[in-house]
């Protein structure tokens, strides 16, 4: 934390490292993507509601219509999103960081 | 017993419960990061608990059910923004911010910036946010407890506020952040037990058939299949253009302003790594993904059981919507003690959840007083753990003191846009700030400062000068804003900044930034590194 001359170095050490830019090229080629894909899944969702009403109401099932499906489709891709970056992350991210931060304290 | 006895017996029962665990706690709190942080040794399923916990407040849980029984699906807008904001906080926020900080939003700010003009304006931030939120809650307790218990008098919504408020500045003063974390891991658990168990009741009641409740509340309502459908109270076609962009907007100060709470924020640093603090962000997501879809059906559950006409008469709002359905359902499935019994318990699980917010909302600020603006501002870094501890634990007490005075003012006052108000702030001021600050190399001290500033100014002016404050009128024609009949200085058409004050709040940072020299490259190389993989990040504390 401290902005000691030597620690700097370890800092710069590691973000010179072809491991570190693979790390940070993983979680943004992830979160970035994603973020945009949910935010708009979303908007389309609050616009629909908006201005597209007999769509959203039209029934699907009995008293079930569309506006209850594509709300309940936005839990879906949530818990769907949520575990998928947790599987991605433990997986093509955390072995990364662990091995910088090993070599680091070295 | 007479359900009133019954629900403040249950009610002290865990008043008592979680003051033994909060002086448990204060043994445990030996340091500032053990005040601040809870010692950073919660495990990710204990703080996404208590994220759940400190996360569903009163609003979502009385209010969004009242707002599907009288208005049917446009409150279930409200449930979803919610619930997809944790994706921001989950993607943008929760690792890194583990990462780079220590104790308070204004760190991550602060890293790579001069420090006293940042912390002071995300100090600044901070305390008006939760100030607001704290406000609603506390209005929102002395309102409870007239709908409740049936004590309308003025004394008794004050002495509920004045009770509420000295227990929150007991479990922050007492307890810090492992006190409040058992407060809000209790509240959620009883929260969910209490809402899973009267949603299994109701769908029994149809059969386990979703469409059978549902046809049943849209003929209770007395507004058909337009009651399943949006659009009865948001961006109805009445209102016109206007209405509709203000459901946009609604929708993004939501989906935005989770990730920019500071009260939300300082829970990340509550467990040991950043590993733990995105399972624990999984966690809350699963928790509140349920309890939205449990108040789904305690929703069209009281619509189709109580009736839209009974709830409104009780409360206009609507926010007794979920007491009564408990006890309506107790009554129809168990006879009458059983409703006396179920009215209670949710009586209760409303009061402790308020309890378990405003706690949460008592330390963010305190902290932020303390950290940022004493230890950083005023003593420029020099004072100690032991000066700076204590300066929080005065700071909740003044805070607290000053949240009780105003909630008593405030108690004939509508306070609704407090809420919304609180996250329009956090998306266009806070949030702009965080993710600049993790993610644009080139922000600096002054893009900090304009993004707070000029978001934060932004979504109040806005809404000092929208129809909620002067010119909003009922369909009796009578003044529904903050304003009595007669006052309308309004201008700007919408209830909700957040579709002008989130763009503007990312374009002051941006001008900020590209409008001032200063470039730190070394810093940010230091914030990344660290972001990304946890070099010289915050250890858990070893004891």
């Amino acid at each position: 934390m401290s902005s000691a001359p030597e620690e700097i170095t370890v800092y710069e050490e590691v973000r010179a490292r072809p491991e570190f830019a693979e790390l940070r090229r993983r979680f943004r080629s992830f979160v970035f993507p994603v973020t945009v894909a949910f935010l708009v899944w979303y908007l389309l969702y609050v616009v629909l509601s908006g201005w597209a009403r007999g769509f959203m109401g039209q029934q699907v099932l009995g008293s079930i219509n569309v506006a209850l499906v594509f709300g309940l489709l936005q839990f879906v891709s949530t818990f769907a999103i949520a575990y998928w970056y947790s599987r991605y992350a433990g997986s093509r991210l955390d072995p990364l960081a662990e091995n910088l931060r090993e070599e680091a304290d070295r | 017993m007479s359900h009133e006895a019954l629900a403040i017996t249950l009610f002290l029962v865990f008043v008592g419960l979680t003051l033994v665990l909060t002086v448990r706690a204060s043994r445990q709190t030996k340091d500032a990061t053990d005040f601040y942080a809870g010692g950073r040794s919660f495990s990710a399923a204990q703080n996404g608990l208590a994220i759940g916990g400190d996360y569903m407040s009163a609003a979502s849980f009385l209010g969004i059910a009242g707002i599907i029984a009288l208005s049917g699906y446009d409150g279930f807008l409200y449930s979803i923004g919610f619930l997809v904001a944790w994706l921001v906080a989950l993607l943008l926020v929760a690792e890194l911010m583990r990462n780079s900080g220590k104790f308070t939003m204004a760190d991550v700010l602060a890293f790579r910036m001069s420090p006293r003009p940042v912390r002071t304006a995300a100090g600044v931030s901070t305390i008006i946010v939760s100030v607001f939120y704290l406000l609603a809650q506390m209005v929102g307790a002395g309102a409870l407890v007239a709908l409740l218990f049936g004590l309308t008098g003025e004394a008794a919504k004050a002495l509920t506020i004045v009770g509420v408020g000295i227990l929150m500045i007991v479990y922050v003063v007492v307890g810090g952040m492992k006190g409040t974390t058992w407060v809000q891991i209790v509240k959620a658990v009883l929260l969910m037990g209490g809402a899973t168990l009267i949603t299994l009741l109701v769908l029994g009641k149809y059969g386990f058939n979703l469409s059978s409740l549902l046809s049943e509340a849209a003929s209770q309502s007395g507004k058909g299949d337009a009651f399943l459908e949006p659009g009865l109270k948001y961006g109805t076609e009445a209102q016109g253009l206007a209405g509709k962009l203000d459901l946009i907007s609604l929708g993004l100060a939501l989906v935005l302003g989770t990730a920019g709470l500071p009260h939300i924020l300082i829970r990340f640093y509550t467990v040991p790594t950043a590993r733990d603090a995105r399972k624990s962000v999984l966690w809350g997501i699963g928790i509140i993904g349920v309890f939205y879809l449990l108040t789904l059906v305690l929703g069209f559950g009281a619509a189709a059981l109580v009736g839209s006409k009974e709830i409104a008469a009780s409360n206009a709002a609507g926010n007794t919507a979920a007491p009564l359905l408990a006890e309506k359902i107790g009554d129809i499935v168990f006879g009458g003690v059983g409703g006396t019994i179920l009215l209670a318990f949710i009586a209760a699980v409303a009061f402790a959840t308020i309890l378990a917010v405003v706690a949460g909302l008592t330390l963010a600020s305190s902290s932020s007083v303390a950290h940022d603006l004493y230890a950083h501002v005023i003593r420029k870094g020099k004072a100690t753990e032991k000066e700076e501890v204590r300066v929080a634990k005065i700071s909740a007490f003044v805070i607290g003191a000053i949240s009780i005075v105003l909630g008593i003012f405030a108690q004939k006052l509508n306070v609704a846009f407090l809420v919304a108000l609180a996250f329009a702030v956090a998306a266009s001021g806070n949030l702009p700030a965080i993710l600049y600050s993790l993610f644009w190399k080139r922000f600096n001290t002054a893009g900090a400062v304009s993004a707070i500033y000029g978001g934060l100014g932004s979504a109040v002016l806005l809404v000092i000068f929208s129809p909620v404050v002067s010119g909003k009128v009922g369909p009796d024609g009578k003044s529904t804003a903050l304003f009595p009949d007669g006052v309308d200085f309004h201008w700007f058409p919408l209830e909700n900044p957040g579709l002008v004050s989130i763009p503007l709040g990312f374009l002051f940072g941006y001008l900020g930034t590209i409008l001032s020299k200063e470039y730190r490259a070394d810093k940010y190389t230091e914030m990344e590194v660290r972001s990304l993989t946890g070099i010289g990040a915050e250890k858990a504390s070893p004891h």
